[in-house]
């Protein structure tokens, strides 16, 4: 698989610690949602680095966009999150991963739950959901520690209605008393409220860091869900 | 490939020129250094690197064709820099835990219930161990470096197992391929060779430990000379074949052979 070079377009701040790269890639062979790229940095005196990330863009889209969070003791995401401007460039070669697909001509119902920055290729899935005017119904349960960190916030309250997307967002650290939204991990519980039913056969994606992964899809077994049917993918301190 | 080179370019100039230009001169300084401390070997290497969609100048189109188009990311220096005489895969880091990496939800089964099958070409069973069979197999304690393919290494690991030359002992095979099939439908596939030889095992001891359900438990396949999505997590059985069949991941975009060395991460690679 060929590196591309990216320049940087256009740099959007998701939250404090979250930006989204707007990127144009020349040659880019397009992808599907849920897929993600690996980025090679090269310093000057030739030292590089490689990481993953997940594709936030829906396909058919113009630019190629990587929503990345800075991890402290990261090497990649520093770098992405922070340094990067307009103008800069760095090699990626994508699109990867056949597995954390949604595919739109499934008509299988969609869960997807999301924790922290596990949002990001879910997010590529309910844009593409919304533009290709699919009638598949999908929801979303997303987590994230407080509204501050909520990524997409007014791009998800836009897309979500009451039966086609329905999106819940629970917050796990939230002290203000302003959130009058869900509180609280994801659980069985919210997931047997704001999922589906086992017997609807949906297609789950479960996207966040190791612990959350296995919590999540450890409840969608006990609840009966189909084991082939759940799909992961992990994000945390190597996936920067 | 040009990580561990301390090659020096002067790049932050060059990105003050015209792009073209600037490429020429990067490729210029790129293509001496190649030529005098890199070899052929290099040069096929980079072959395969984009060329970035410019016309270049016709005095450089044979540059062009050998040398790395690699851009430099201005103010990236990098922090993870290893100390010499530490080598690891190109394109890996080392990190110090242990990542968990899995498709689909973590499967329990008992060691009641669990079992290990050899399958030969023909169809038949030529090997079975129960649980307790298993432990009762001569134990090798391999201390080895794996390579993830989400670009992580971990050094050093030490496990504990069977080596599949022993599992092998005493199957008449003349298969030259191999499935190595898990709980949860999980498969790699293999040649046969790159199962021998000393160099994979099923394990079901880390570091000392019993294996975590989450990194294979009650017990993995442990092959570390390739990627270490072919180290199959919750191993049941080898099925033995005459032709090459691509496991999981191989037919979802990953390469079919995965050596690390030779970054085989994806197809085509």
């Amino acid at each position: 698989m060929r590196w591309l070079v990216a320049t940087v377009a256009e740099t959007i701040p998701e939250t404090a610690t979250a930006t989204t790269l707007r990127l144009d890639v020349p040659s880019w062979p397009g992808h599907r949602p849920g897929q993600h790229v690996d980025v090679r940095l090269t310093s000057s005196d030739g030292y590089q680095a490689q990481r993953s990330y997940s594709i936030a863009s829906p396909p058919g889209t113009e630019w190629l966009d990587l929503t990345v969070v800075r991890l402290t003791d990261g090497e990649v995401s520093p770098y992405l999150a922070t340094v990067a401007g307009v103008g800069d460039q760095f090699e990626l070669r994508g699109p990867i991963g056949g597995w954390f697909v949604w595919d739109e001509e499934d008509p299988a119902p969609v869960l997807m739950v999301g924790g922290g920055s596990g949002v990001v290729p879910l997010m590529a899935m309910m844009r593409h959901h919304a533009q290709s005017g699919s009638a598949v119904p999908v929801r979303l349960v997303y987590s994230a520690r407080e509204l501050q960190d909520v990524m997409f916030r007014d791009e998800l309250e836009s897309l979500a209605d009451s039966t086609l997307r329905v999106v819940t967002v629970t917050l796990t650290r939230e002290r203000s008393s302003e959130w009058s939204g869900r509180r609280g991990r994801i659980d069985r519980e919210m997931l047997n409220e704001f999922g589906w039913p086992p017997n609807a056969g949906p297609k789950c994606f479960v996207c966040g860091a190791t612990p959350f992964v296995e919590a999540v899809s450890s409840a969608l077994v006990a609840l009966g869900h189909d084991p082939t049917s759940i799909k992961l993918e992990r994000f945390g301190p190597t996936g920067q | 490939m040009l990580a561990h080179q301390g090659h020096a370019c002067h790049v932050d100039s060059l990105r003050r020129l015209p792009f073209t230009v600037a490429l020429e001169n990067f490729c210029r300084t790129r293509v001496s250094y190649g030529a005098r401390n890199q070899g052929e070997s290099q040069m096929r290497v980079e072959r395969e690197q984009p060329t970035l969609g410019v016309t270049p100048n016709p005095r450089w189109v044979f540059l062009s064709e050998v040398v790395s188009m690699t851009v430099v990311s201005r103010g990236f220096g990098g922090r993870f820099r290893r100390p010499n005489g530490e080598v690891t895969p190109p394109g890996q880091y080392v990190v110090d835990d242990f990542p968990v990496l899995t498709a689909g939800p973590t499967p329990s089964v008992t060691l009641d219930e669990w079992d290990f099958s050899i399958v030969d070409e023909t169809g038949s069973l030529a090997a079975h161990w129960t649980w307790d069979d298993f432990l009762t197999l001569p134990t090798e304690s391999p201390v080895v470096d794996i390579h993830c393919v989400t670009k992580w290494s971990k050094l050093r690991t030490r496990w504990e197992g069977v080596s599949v030359d022993t599992l092998l002992d005493g199957v008449e095979s003349s298969a030259d391929f191999v499935l190595a099939v898990a709980d949860g439908g999980y498969t790699a596939n293999f040649p046969l060779a790159d199962l021998t030889g000393g160099r994979a095992w099923v394990v079901y001891g880390y570091e000392g430990e019993e294996l975590d359900p989450e990194h294979g438990g009650p017990a993995r396949l442990l092959v570390p000379h390739l990627y270490f999505w072919k180290s199959a997590k919750w191993i049941r059985g080898l099925m033995l074949r005459n032709e090459d069949e691509p496991g999981f991941w191989e037919t979802l975009g990953y390469h079919n052979y995965g050596d690390p060395w030779r970054e085989q991460r994806y197809w085509g690679d």
